[in-house]
């Protein structure tokens, strides 16, 4: 749900920005139009006539206009609807947006030109097909290309010549159009209602099996993009889990307060923003969201080392009381930040984030996501570099393993735990920071995916950061795989039943200390 | 002790509440007796929760869910005895016509007589808690692994609560309660009744209590949580006993939750989920674990906190909440009843001290 809401405020934002770009191609047609000779005699007159208050020589007006001018008209519209009243504006609108989108499809912005081809596709006018064709030819942008042949095969199979038409039908199911899907169903269902000639039997034909290409198609999309979340939830949840995870292993600690560590990350991050828009020069905005992360990070490993020195530390080998102790804490920091933030702070993602990648029909991949999921395989590979090629990974290696014995060798057991705490507590930062681009900045940030990742934890197990990974893209992946068919809450209970399940056969985690201790 | 009490809390508060006129000193007015037997049903819920906490060393953050279990038991009865008499005049209940429900569902039809209710409010906490008990036990899930799943349940029932197509009255939850067996429950007589019931309940869960403490199963729990695994190489089957508790604690969760819908009127899924079921843990940690009395003062004391509290300073609730687990979590580990042992530990051995110092001084003169 989540997503398809993100995905929608995308589209709007495209759409918000093809019509300013819209605008500024308009105002520079507009300059070249100036220079032109004025519009023949037919155009002119019919220009005048939008004017008239008799309906008919308005229509036709607007037709004529339609099928016989250019975008030089576009100044002139523009002026008469400057003055004009509702009706006539209602009237002169399909005139002025033809035009306009006629102009836009050479538009040096890619968007623009694709929003232009799919208007004129929707808008059901056979003149716009040369058009489009034509810019197919010149165009180099894949998926641009595919939206101007997509609208020109679409106004083909809505013209009323039965070989053109038969010959779109074959070619939309070829590109697998999903637009075309109603278009192409209307089609077959007005040929099933009347007795039809062979033409018209053999182009419901062809529209039928066109229907069954792009729906076998769309079976393979929804699939990719499933996938696609439950990698996208799953890469969240690790970055949740990591830190969790090398604390637990380290101390046998849950930090409850694990949720609003991130959400200080995500603050840190709101901060920064603000510092940005007040102190930086506006073109340097976007990058506020880099400097965030250090920013993020630092905060909730300050935040961290305080937790440990002042809680944490008392409460040595007690794992149950250092869990409520930190479900404390974690209740006085989101009343913290609701009174001192307020429920609600807005983050805007910083302009190389928005958007996303088309990579086949119909698969379309925002870029915060996709970042989420380098930003969690980042982490993991930071992490096992810090664990397995530092000295104090070393340590807090050998911590984890034997406690009392790396003591008597002299490793200072106390500095590792205070370390390796504030660390986990930076990662949970960072998850804050990466969860601005998904969520919004609110005091309870942290509690929306906090089970999730307890559970995580406790199925991966301790000591091996494989556990982890794997337990968050078992949990991630199943839960975003279940989504579709049991619903999100059923999905969520089914996923539940299946960890007890799974620690009926492994009751300490995927990856259980060996050893010869008896616990366990 | 037990006595005085159960006699001040069984007969003094309600004769206080009958028989002085309504402006004198000694008067306890009909909303604080209404809202201490809210706090004495919670109490029931602490003495499980001490139970198996506090003596057999399981935490479980998931005693929300058996508490919303047997609430929820009792509010579909009282949904159904109000009949005709409910917003929309239909014999459903009021969300169900709002949500096009034509028909009864199944589940429902049993909960038209009382005595299935209540049986259903102890017995489905107590089967719920035996499969789920069976299965962490058995394979020996337990200490942080048993309260993240436990806590991973009770988020699970509240999101499960607040569908609409469980028909449970989903975010709304169950409300707008006419009368408990003919008798109108706005009248004070019946949350009279009400409250000596729950005084007898809480009476007889704690001597219940008692005795499991005091029994050969008592003493195994003890040993269970000091050392489960020489539990274990003695012979016994730790498991088998964590079940028999952690049952029990479910059934009184259930009590608690059937007395507490007629006495405050509405039940929702917000009383059952992961917040208010850490909440508990707090009443018996500040209480102090093990001390079955300490439960009760937990929960009656941390209660009417929350009540003064959030009448005057709503927004200060969260920040004393948290910073009270926190102190008592790192200052009390005993809570209340420790700090209580402790002051007299320090009188006693001030008054064996006192005769001491006098006779060195007498030796001085």
């Amino acid at each position: 749900m989540d997503e398809s809401h993100h995905r929608m405020k995308l589209l709007i934002g495209i759409g918000l920005l093809a019509a300013c770009l819209g605008w500024c191609a308009t105002g520079s047609v507009a300059a070249e139009a100036q220079t032109n000779v004025s519009p023949s005699p037919p155009l002119e007159q019919a220009l005048a006539d939008l004017s008239s208050e008799v309906d008919g020589t308005r229509e036709q007006a607007v037709r004529l206009l339609i099928e016989q001018g250019d975008a030089a008209l576009l100044p002139r519209l523009e002026e008469l609807r400057g003055n004009a009243d509702r009706s006539l504006r209602m009237a002169i609108k399909p005139v002025i947006d033809t035009w306009r989108n006629h102009a836009n499809l050479a538009s040096p912005d890619a968007d623009t030109r694709r929003t232009a081809a799919t208007d004129l596709g929707m808008s059901g006018r056979p003149s716009a097909i040369p058009w489009l064709q034509a810019a197919a030819a010149n165009e180099s942008h894949r998926w641009v290309r595919y939206a101007m042949e997509e609208s020109a095969l679409l106004l083909q199979l809505a013209s009323d010549n039965p070989a053109g038409q038969q010959q779109a039908a074959a070619k939309l199911g070829d590109m697998r159009s999903q637009n075309a899907v109603p278009a192409l169903q209307a089609l077959v269902q007005t040929v099933a209602g009347e007795p039809a000639t062979a033409e018209q039997k053999a182009l419901a034909q062809t529209a039928t099996a066109a229907i069954e290409r792009i729906e076998s198609w769309n079976v393979w999309s929804s699939t990719i993009e499933t996938l696609f979340r439950g990698i996208s939830l799953s890469s969240i949840l690790l970055i949740m889990s990591l830190g969790l995870a090398i604390v637990f292993g380290l101390m046998g600690v849950i930090n409850m307060a694990h949720g609003e560590l991130m959400m200080i990350g995500a603050y840190a991050t709101f901060v920064m923003q603000e510092c940005f828009k007040l102190y930086a020069p506006e073109s340097w905005f976007d990058s506020y969201y880099l400097a965030a992360l250090p920013a993020a990070f630092l905060a909730a490993a300050l935040f961290g080392l305080i937790l440990e020195a002042t809680v944490i530390r008392f409460l040595y080998g007690r794992p149950l009381e250092t869990m409520l102790a930190t479900w404390g804490v974690s209740l006085i920091l989101i009343q913290g930040a609701r009174m001192y933030f307020g429920d609600l702070t807005a983050i805007t993602a910083p302009s190389w984030l928005n958007g996303g990648a088309q990579v086949l029909v119909g698969v379309f991949l925002p870029f915060n996501r996709l970042f989420i999921i380098g930003l969690s395989i980042l982490s993991v590979i930071g992490i096992y570099a810090l664990l397995f090629r530092s000295s104090i990974g070393l340590r807090v290696r050998a911590v984890t393993q034997n406690r009392s014995m790396s003591a008597c060798l002299g490793i200072p057991t106390r500095k590792v735990d205070a370390y390796t705490f504030a660390f986990g507590s930076g990662l949970a930062g960072i998850a804050g920071w990466a969860l601005t681009l998904v969520g919004n900045v609110e005091p309870g940030l942290g509690q929306n995916y906090i089970v999730d990742s307890f559970m995580v934890v406790v199925t991966g197990g301790v000591g091996k950061l494989a556990g982890t990974i794997i337990a968050s893209f078992g949990i991630g992946g199943l839960n975003k795989l279940m989504e579709p068919s049991l619903g999100a809450v059923y999905g969520k209970v089914l996923i539940l039943v299946l960890v007890i399940l799974f620690l009926q056969r492994r009751p300490s985690g995927l990856f259980a200390a060996k050893g010869r201790h008896a616990e366990g | 002790m037990f006595w005085i009490v159960g006699f001040v809390l069984l007969f003094v508060l309600p004769i206080l509440n009958v028989l002085p006129p309504e402006d004198s000193w000694l008067h306890v007015s009909d909303f604080a007796l209404n809202r201490f037997g809210k706090f004495l049903a919670f109490a029931i819920l602490a003495l499980g929760l001490d139970l198996i906490w506090g003596y057999a060393g399981i935490l479980s953050l998931g005693q929300g869910v058996f508490f919303g279990i047997g609430a929820y038991c009792m509010g579909m009865h009282l949904m159904l005895t109000i009949g005709n008499q409910s917003v929309y005049g239909s014999a459903l209940p009021d969300f169900m016509v709002w949500n096009q429900v034509t028909e009864l569902p199944f589940f429902w039809k049993p909960f038209y007589s009382f005595s299935a209710a209540v049986l259903a409010g102890l017995l489905a906490p107590a089967c719920f808690a035996l499969i789920f008990g069976f299965l962490a036990f058995r394979s020996r899930i337990r200490g942080v692994y048993f309260a993240i799943i436990t806590q991973a349940l009770a988020l699970m029932a509240w999101l499960v609560f607040n569908r609409n197509e469980t028909n449970l009255g989903g975010t709304n939850g169950l409300t707008d309660f006419k009368a408990l067996l003919g008798f109108r429950l706005s009248a004070p007589g019946t949350q009279l009744a009400l409250y000596v019931v729950t005084v007898l309940c809480l009476g007889g869960a704690y001597a219940m209590c008692r005795w499991i403490i005091a029994s050969r199963a008592g003493r195994v729990l003890i040993a269970i949580r000091d050392s489960e695994q020489r539990v274990r190489f003695s012979g016994y089957s730790p498991a088998t006993y964590k079940l028999f508790v952690f049952v029990v604690s479910a059934v009184l969760a259930g009590l608690a939750g059937i007395l507490y819908v007629p006495q405050v009127g509405i039940i929702t899924p917000a009383q059952m989920g992961v917040l208010p079921s850490l909440e508990m843990v707090v009443w018996v940690a500040v209480g102090g674990r093990a001390t079955l009395v300490g439960a009760i003062v937990g929960a009656v004391g941390v209660n009417l906190g929350r009540s003064i509290l959030t009448n005057s300073f709503p927004e200060l609730w969260p920040f004393f909440l948290g910073g009270l687990f926190v102190v008592v979590v790192l200052l009390f580990p005993d809570g209340v009843m420790g700090i209580a042992k402790q002051v007299r530990a320090r009188l006693a051995e001030r008054a064996v001290r006192l005769p001491k110092t006098q006779a060195v001084e007498g030796e001085q003169v």
